[in-house]
């Protein structure tokens, strides 16, 4: 087996607007709802 | 194609293999052969995943489905997002805290080595005759419509990956992938705006009028293959086997500087997967649009076999068809064109009542496009009737300009080259560390020969593939069986991974067991579905079947067992 990794601590993202990962993970399942009922009004309209 | 064409596609591909074999060539550290580079940013990582994930079957196939069936296959990819985020916060702190090289490393630390060999067997087994299939799948069609010679096709695209997988290992596929990627993409998007620019005005009401852009479907039918529900439950669960579980995923995201970049690329994967997906579905409909209003639209097409019957023994009936087809599919065009002037003119009757007369054109050529199925089939029973898949190309060949066309192949070959080369390096990695080191204890710490092996055995699952592929030319219908196959044997596989991170005094014989009554379980739920089609369900909901399957099985085998359940993890 490979030497454990170091840095597995949860770090900080890294990412300009999202101080912990949880904010990043909400952000990513808020646009997955989104993109759903954005898919939902786009079937509806052209139905 | 002309000189061109092939300029594009020989040196696309041929230039992202001899780069990524020439900066990976000093590859001879076991970590970087197996995990890739140290330094590797989230976007390679994501890139990476993205590209074993979509073979050219994706791009390809996809767009004929759609042009066929409509979007409703996106929602195949709606548990993507939330089965990426439960690999983020469970499985890729786990496997970087322990610093595994394979999933199944952490089965063995977990559990025992039966359980851990279990795991690498099933992942093998499947990952080794599905790596026949991306090299065979894509080599039929493109042999097929471009007259090249099936076995040669096979075998050049087999060994260009052979060369630089084995050669630069994970290294080399990550970055063969990054360009590969921006190939597909390229090709992709410049294949759309020639398809946009060759559409009639309202193009996206006349698709959706005609039943091509239904992409959510809420009805709660256990039955219906693809819905809402469906796609969100047995997505997620298919998902999580695919990401969490198959070393061809896994080994994409556990190397990198840090625990933030593997991160990093499997949410970029979770939030472009469905755009991207929109996307070419979005392409297949715009191309059943473009087809009502193009005149060559043949009735089947893959052309090659078609003019094969028409200039045969039975070429009567066929011509007979043609012609038919060039009745029904004019009468479609003009009722087409009294739907749309009838929406103009905002009268509710007119719309309804040209809506009615679309439909039943668009009814009377599916017919007859079912008829020449039929009548292919009768002539010659081994016929490849399933011509959604030469839609796409055929718009390639016949509508693209010169130059264009060769990045398309391009983009098919890299699709090829790039998930064949995940599922290669996938295989090299987990023949070495979980079978040959656990069979060689006293080689683990010898790093040269380690690396050695895994070249090897690279090299050997790679012409294993080349030969299946080989094989399989003379036996079609496995294609279609392998499929099946790969989707039953995952939910057994994640089974015995939730157990591992979520009950923690379930021991190793207690889910060895339980993985094995599971796998009996969903293999009877998918026979027994075979033998009475009355009481199919749809394959996606096999897998959380067999997850919770499973699951309660590993807790009962424990309530009885005992203690003698809990076994020795394995020491290597």
């Amino acid at each position: 087996m490979n030497p454990p990794d170091p840095h597995n601590s949860d770090e900080s993202p890294g990412v300009p607007g999202f101080r912990t990962w949880r904010d990043v993970y909400l952000f990513v399942f808020v646009f997955f709802v989104l993109v759903v009922a954005l898919l939902a009004i786009f079937s509806r309209y052209f139905a | 194609m002309n000189a061109l064409d092939w300029f594009v596609l020989l040196g696309t591909m041929l230039g992202i293999a001899a780069y990524g074999t020439w900066r990976t060539r000093h590859t001879d550290n076991l970590n970087t052969y197996l995990k890739g580079n140290r330094n590797t940013g989230w976007l390679t990582i994501g890139l990476s995943v993205m590209a074993t994930q979509a073979s050219t079957i994706t791009y390809l196939s996809l767009p004929g489905q759609a042009y066929e069936n409509g979007m409703a296959f996106i929602q195949n990819y709606f548990g993507l997002p939330l089965a990426l985020i439960i690999v983020c916060v469970v499985f890729l702190p786990i496997y970087r805290k322990l610093g595994v090289y394979t999933a199944y490393e952490y089965l063995g630390k977990r559990f025992d080595a039966k359980t851990r060999l279990l795991g690498a067997s099933l992942f093998l087994l499947q990952r080794g005759l599905q790596a026949g299939i991306t090299i065979y799948a894509p080599a039929i069609i493109l042999s097929t419509v471009l007259g090249w010679r099936l076995d040669l096709t096979i075998i050049f695209t087999g060994l260009l990956v052979i060369i630089y997988t084995v050669t630069g290992g994970s290294a080399a596929v990550n970055l063969t992938q990054k360009w590969q990627m921006a190939v597909i993409m390229g090709g992709m998007i410049t294949a759309f705006v020639v398809l946009l620019s060759k559409l009639p005005a309202g193009a996206l009401h006349i698709a959706g009028a005609m039943g091509k852009l239904q992409a959510v479907d809420f009805t709660p039918d256990l039955k219906r293959r693809y819905t809402f529900w469906s796609g969100v439950l047995g997505g997620l669960f298919l998902s999580l086997s695919y990401f969490g579980t198959d070393q061809s995923q896994v080994q994409r995201y556990i190397g990198g500087a840090a625990l933030r970049e593997g991160r990093l690329g499997l949410m970029f994967n979770a939030v472009f997967k469905i755009p991207m997906q929109f996307f070419i579905v979005m392409l297949g409909a715009m191309l059943f649009v473009f087809y009502q209003f193009e005149p060559a639209t043949p009735v089947f097409f893959n052309q090659t076999e078609w003019r094969h019957h028409v200039e045969g023994p039975q070429g009567a009936a066929f011509k007979a068809i043609d012609e038919q087809y060039a009745v029904l599919h004019a009468d479609q065009q003009s009722k087409i064109r009294a739907w749309v002037a009838a929406r103009d003119h905002g009268d509710v009757a007119e719309e309804s009542a040209a809506r009615n007369a679309m439909a039943e054109a668009q009814k009377a050529s599916d017919a007859l496009r079912q008829k020449a199925r039929d009548t292919l089939k009768s002539v010659d029973p081994n016929a490849q009737v399933k011509d959604s898949d030469y839609v796409f190309i055929t718009f390639i060949l016949t509508q693209l300009p010169h130059g264009v066309v060769g990045l398309l192949i391009a983009v098919m070959f890299a699709s090829a080259l790039s998930s064949k080369a995940g599922e290669l390096n996938a295989l090299g990695t987990t023949s070495t560390i979980d079978l040959w080191r656990h069979f060689r204890p006293l080689a683990a710490h010898d790093e040269a020969r380690n690396v050695r092996n895994a070249k090897w055995f690279t090299a050997l699952w790679g012409l294993f593939a080349i030969g299946f592929a080989l094989y399989v030319s003379s036996a079609e219908n496995l294609i279609e069986g392998l499929n099946i196959v790969a989707s039953i044997f995952y939910p057994a596989l994640l089974g015995v991974f939730v157990v591992a991170f979520f009950l923690k005094r379930v021991g190793g014989s207690a889910v060895f067991l339980a993985a094995l009554a599971a796998q009996a379980l969903v293999l009877a739920l998918f026979f027994l579905g075979k033998a009475y089609p009355s009481h199919e369900i749809g394959y996606l909901w096999l897998n959380p079947i067999g997850v919770g399957a499973c699951v309660i099985f590993s807790v009962v085998f424990q309530m009885i067992f005992g203690d003698r359940a809990k076994t020795q993890p394995d020491p290597i």
